[in-house]
């Protein structure tokens, strides 16, 4: 909503200062964007040029004498045709800024002849395109004094931010009576007389579509002379970015912006029949008054005659029936829209218009017929002819909606003591009702205040009003208590599982949460009620299943840029379907080229090898770590999803039931799909289901028991199948004696001729720990073949001699 | 006596000179056992003091004692010098160019996005005030993310013009991505009684994709809900919050009566910056307004929609913008690059993964 300070004057007594103004209006909801105080414009002034020779060394070029109110004539070099001695133009001195021309002046020769300014054309100000001459101002124009001023061109703009709720204050007058409200100033706007007409409107109006027209006014206006409109009235549109056009049509648009009353004008001549407020058809198009065609459909409003479409209801009019110079009968329209219709059909149509913009806030009922009778007036007095009487049809009264209003509903949500007498002041101020003097009063609401409808929104207005900086911070009263926790077993575990791959050298991706159809379908999604309706690009359509295709791409967009060892992490949700039980949080990470935890790249004491497997596995455990799931009860397994290499990839679970993560070397196909490539490998945790931590009655830790016998270690080597797995290995050494034994390592994995075929070596390490007295060799002895024994049961393998 | 003193002193010259010839530990062994072993010359020589009378004792005895302590003492030292130059040697031949680059350690590599460290300073400073933090999903109902939110039938933000949604199963209803973390609101009232004190950082989603705007984003909603909450208690939190969160001694703001569906009154909230230095802002200082949350009294439909009496109860709400926020406290340009993944950049403007926000130690220093 953007207006001019004159413009608010003219419905504003006040003598506030315009940064006054603009404070209060941002102060009371009406939020100040812009104001242009056309400084700009301050430095030009009235110049009359003296005389007028020509350049002794070009053509085209004069020597003006020119006298700029200072007593002493000033040289000027001018190309402009029109220069002569005698014309009165703008002239700007040297160190001006010329917006036109981005150029700010100085002294400057022009072929060899000194220029202490410039007298300027129209174009130059950016007052208009005129650039065939300079301006040419009457010979009664006043030199030596403000030209922006004489021209009526310092009137500041201000632009406001309007919120929705708002709709009084798309109107200058509705603005004014906002501040006045405020104690800025007193309203002086003259209500509005009525014209009287003769005769009924010969054209008639039938709403058939009443849900989306409340109320729909016509009246013909004959014998107007149509022509542009004055001097005052194009300015004023001009300063608000306006292209005036006609009378009709500027008397149109100002009332628009003066009352927030959008108006449409026929040329009764190109009407055909009488008019019908409906649905539009399937296939009706109308060729509107920006030039172009829109199709309608059953969702929108028209207004059409026996042509078809002559106007889309609410938005804008149509060429066919528009008024222009040659218009005598003029018909004025003001109606009131369901502001929903208007506010689609707009945004289906990207059609956005002044008209539009009120309309779909919401006109004000009761001003409908007041609008007319003004833009009558204003006919009238700009084009002359006889008016009609108006023709109304539709819903012509208005009920208010009544609030029962506690006054003491400002202490209680805003905390200020304001008094009684002056919130019910602030609404009556407003244009509030307000009716008994108990501590609950029945206020009624404004025909231009739709939004207003519960005790809330009167406090609104009386906060703002009454003034918000009034308010004073208050501290919150505390809960008296130390805090416990203040972050979910999940948060901790989340923020846990970031900061422990960051650790490993790993850096914190945030990637989008819609990936490619296919990349989903790959990792398992891809379902239809995870597919987005209306993606913002077709590489952003479905909801990700797992973390990885992201991680993977972006792995690989780093590696195309020419950093090719890097390993990236991200904790977030997945979706394994569209209800808030099915959103995975998941710990995930990928590392390509040689992105291992001790650094990547070549260096002097040895450079580092491709990712692997390996890697991936030790990410996902030192996550599961950190989040404090149980590490010693974990059981890895072959069994990874599809995306992995089957034999470079296993799962983590606890239990045979719980899925804690899987991890491993992407397989080749997977890579493929993702368009990556390099040695790469990944994990995911599934951090939701690490199981809560058991509550304890007490935070003391278990005693500390030191054996006081030495601990000492014994190898072995074994033999066994290929196929036989490390882990069920060394569970089956560690078995032998629980008691004893407090840990197995394997030190050692080959295969080789001599093994024979189909077969491994496993070399292990057992840590002995005697807890009741030193052992003896026998002992060793027992234990090493219970080891042997245990191992041969388990897995088959044989100690290798 | 004379020619034996004379032996002795060539015995001895003898043995030293043999000593200080040796040039390693078992030459040194060698001079030992030909002067002190079982059959050495000095062991020879003391064997002779037996068969001599008292008188000659009286004199050899000393000699050649003296003789012994001086070899031995002798040998002592030799052996001692050769260690002193064998460790010096060792030493010599052990030492490398300690200029040589180690690895960086992965703590020193790693980096926590700017995102999550921010998401962290936040606890950190509603943690302190008593709140506590709500998630919620990413993947809403029309009710929960509207509805129950006062978002009237046919609001612009219900159209897909704004609003992410997915592909309904027939005769299903359409679900949405949230597009604000308002739906933890309710989600929140309709499973805990006031007190309610929470905080909702999380991923939001809109149709818009520019330099400012991407689709998806991350908010931080808050929710104070109890019998006495009210305008002057949001303006001491957000104040509070805007003071820690910029890490500046004072800070003006200005409230400013605004709308949104979900609140009434409604505000935004502008805080005070200077923006006169290219690519820096600087908060707490300058005559410049910023715009930086929205926030306002729950209205009473949002109430009743989370089961709760708005004549008994009442609360306010705030949202602000979590990359937003980020953005202007580290200078971070271009909210694209955020979600880009690129080394570069988590490199530069990621936090490293022991710089945990606290009060007690700052923020962010």
């Amino acid at each position: 909503m953007k207006f001019t300070l004159s413009w608010l004057k003219d419905h504003l007594d006040t003598d506030a200062t315009l940064d006054e103004i603009v404070e209060r209006l941002t102060s009371i909801g009406l939020e100040v964007e812009a104001v242009d105080d056309k400084a700009a414009l301050k430095p030009f002034v009235i110049a009359k040029v003296l005389t007028a020779a020509k350049h002794p060394d070009a053509d085209k070029l004069q020597v003006l004498s020119v006298d700029i109110g200072s007593g002493t004539p000033v040289q000027v070099v001018c190309g402009a045709p029109n220069a002569r001695a005698g014309l009165i133009g703008a002239f700007a001195a040297p160190g001006t800024y010329v917006p036109g021309i981005d150029v700010t002046l100085s002294v400057g020769k022009i072929r060899g002849v000194e220029s202490h300014g410039m007298m300027c054309s129209e174009r130059e100000l950016e007052l208009s395109d005129e650039h065939n001459g300079i301006i040419d101002l009457p010979q009664n124009a006043p030199v030596g004094t403000s030209f922006a001023a004489y021209a009526h061109l310092d009137d500041p703009v201000i632009e406001i931010n309007l919120t929705p709720n708002h709709p009084e204050a798309t109107g200058v007058y509705g603005i004014a009576r906002d501040l006045a409200a405020s104690g800025l100033g007193k309203l002086k706007t003259a209500p509005v007389e009525p014209v009287a007409g003769k005769g009924a409107t010969p054209i008639k109006v039938r709403i058939e579509a009443p849900d989306l027209c409340r109320v729909f006014a016509l009246r013909l206006v004959r014998n107007v002379k149509n022509g542009p409109s004055p001097k005052w009235l194009q300015q004023r549109l001009m300063a608000i970015g306006l292209r005036p056009i006609n009378a009709l049509v500027d008397m149109t648009n100002y009332i628009t912006f003066d009352r927030g009353r959008p108006l449409h004008v026929f040329d009764a001549a190109k009407v055909a029949g009488d008019l019908v407020v409906r649905r539009g058809k399937e296939g009706e198009s109308v060729l509107a008054l920006d030039g172009r065609t829109y199709s309608v459909t059953p969702d929108m409003c028209i207004i059409a005659d026996d042509n078809g479409v002559e106007s889309i209801a609410g938005v804008m009019g149509g060429e066919h029936s528009g008024c222009d110079e040659n218009t005598t009968d003029v018909l004025i329209e003001a109606a009131v829209w369901e502001p929903l219709t208007v506010a689609r059909t707009g945004r289906t149509l990207g059609i956005i218009t002044d008209a539009r913009y009120r309309n779909e806030r919401g006109i004000d009922p009761a001003f409908n017929t007041p609008g007319i009778e003004l833009a009558t007036r204003m006919v009238l007095d700009l084009c002359g002819g006889e008016p009609t009487e108006i023709e109304v049809s539709g819903e012509t009264g208005f009920t208010p909606k009544v609030v029962s209003f506690p006054v003491s509903e400002v202490k209680r949500l805003t905390g200020i003591e304001v008094p009684k007498a002056e919130s019910l002041d602030i609404l009556t101020r407003l244009g509030f009702v307000v009716k008994g003097d108990g501590d609950v009063v029945e206020v009624a609401v404004p025909s231009w205040r739709p939004d207003v409808d519960g005790k809330a929104d009167l406090v609104e207005e009386v906060m703002r009003i009454h003034g918000v900086d009034e308010i004073r911070p208050q501290p919150l009263s505390s809960h008296g208590v130390v805090n416990g926790k203040i972050l979910t077993t999940l948060q901790i575990r989340t923020r846990a599982a970031k900061r422990a791959l960051a650790v490993r050298g790993m850096m914190e991706a945030v990637t989008w949460s819609f990936i490619p159809a296919k990349h989903a379908e790959l990792f398992g999604g891809g379902q239809q009620h995870l597919k987005l309706a209306n993606p913002i690009a077709a590489d952003m359509s479905d909801m990700r299943p797992s973390l990885l295709p992201g991680l993977v791409a972006a792995a690989q967009r780093n590696a195309d840029r020419g950093f090719g060892d890097v390993a990236l992490f991200e904790v977030s949700g997945a979706y394994e379907g569209d209800t808030p039980e099915t959103q995975r949080r998941v710990a995930a990470g990928v590392r390509r080229g040689t992105a291992k935890l001790d650094g990547s790249g070549r260096h002097w004491a040895g450079n580092a090898q491709g990712v692997g497997v390996f890697d991936a596995k030790a990410d996902a455990i030192a996550v599961l770590e950190a989040c404090g799931a149980p590490v010693d009860r974990l059981q890895i397994e072959t069994g990874a999803p599809s995306w992995y290499h089957p034999g470079r990839s296993g799962v983590i679970k606890l239990g045979p039931k719980v899925v804690l993560g899987h991890f491993g070397e992407f397989h080749p196909s997977a890579l493929e799909v993702l368009d990556a490539s390099g040695p790469l490998c990944g994990f995911e945790v599934f951090v939701d289901a690490i199981p809560e931590p058991k509550a304890k009655p007490t935070r003391t830790k278990p005693k500390l028991e030191l054996s006081a016998f030495q601990a000492v270690k014994r190898d072995f080597a074994f033999v066994v199948d290929k196929t036989v797995e490390a882990g069920t290995l060394t569970r089956a050494a560690l078995a032998a004696d629980k008691k004893l034994i407090t840990g197995v390592s394997v030190f050692d994995v080959f295969e080789g001729a001599a093994l024979g075929a189909g077969k491994k070596s496993i070399a292990i390490e057992i840590a002995i720990q005697p807890v009741e007295k030193t052992l003896t060799d026998e002992d060793f002895e027992a234990l090493a073949r219970r080891v042997v024994e245990n191992v041969a049961k388990q897995t088959g393998g044989v100690l290798r001699t | 006596m004379n020619a034996n003193a004379g032996n002795l002193e060539v015995l001895e010259s003898a043995l030293l000179a043999d000593i200080a010839a040796s040039a390693d530990e078992q030459a040194i062994e060698a001079v030992r056992i030909a002067a002190l072993g079982k059959k050495g010359s000095v062991s020879e020589l003391l064997k002779t003091l037996g068969a001599m009378t008292a008188e000659e004792r009286q004199v050899q005895g000393p000699a050649i004692n003296g003789l012994k302590n001086r070899v031995t003492e002798a040998l002592a030292a030799r052996k001692a010098e050769l260690k002193n130059a064998a460790v010096a040697a060792r030493l010599i031949a052990e030492t490398v160019d300690v200029t040589l680059p180690v690895r960086q350690s992965p703590a020193e590599r790693g980096r926590i996005h700017p995102i999550s460290q921010v998401i962290d300073e936040i606890a950190a400073i509603f943690g302190d005030m008593g709140f506590a933090i709500a998630e919620g999903p990413d993947i809403e109902t029309d009710h929960y993310n509207f509805t129950a939110l006062n978002f009237p039938v046919g609001h612009p933000a219900r159209e897909m013009h704004d609003t992410f949604f997915l592909q309904a199963a027939e005769g299903n209803e359409a679900r949405l991505l949230r597009t604000h973390t308002s739906p933890v609101q309710i989600r929140t009232m309709e499973v805990q009684k006031p007190p309610i004190r929470i905080v909702i950082p999380g991923k939001t989603y809109r149709m818009d994709s520019d330099a400012t705007h991407t689709p998806m984003f991350h908010q931080l909603e808050g929710l104070v809900i109890d019998r006495t909450a009210n305008v002057a208690n949001m303006r001491w939190v957000l104040e509070e919050f805007c003071k820690a969160f910029f890490e500046v001694p004072s800070l003006k703001m200005r409230f400013r009566p605004s709308f949104f569906p979900f609140t009434e009154p409604s505000l935004e909230v502008d805080i005070q910056c200077d923006r006169s230095r290219p690519g820096e802002v600087r908060f707490g200082e300058g005559n410049d307004w910023m715009e930086i949350l929205g926030c306002g009294m729950v209205h009473p439909n949002v109430l009743r929609a989370g089961g709760l009496d708005p004549d008994e109860y009442q609360g306010f709400a705030w949202g602000m913008g979590i990359d937003r926020i980020a953005m202007l406290k580290y200078g971070m340009p271009d909210l694209r690059a955020f979600f880009d993944a690129d080394v570069r950049w988590l490199s530069h403007y990621g936090f490293r993964p022991l710089d945990m926000p606290t009060l007690f130690g700052g923020l962010s220093t």
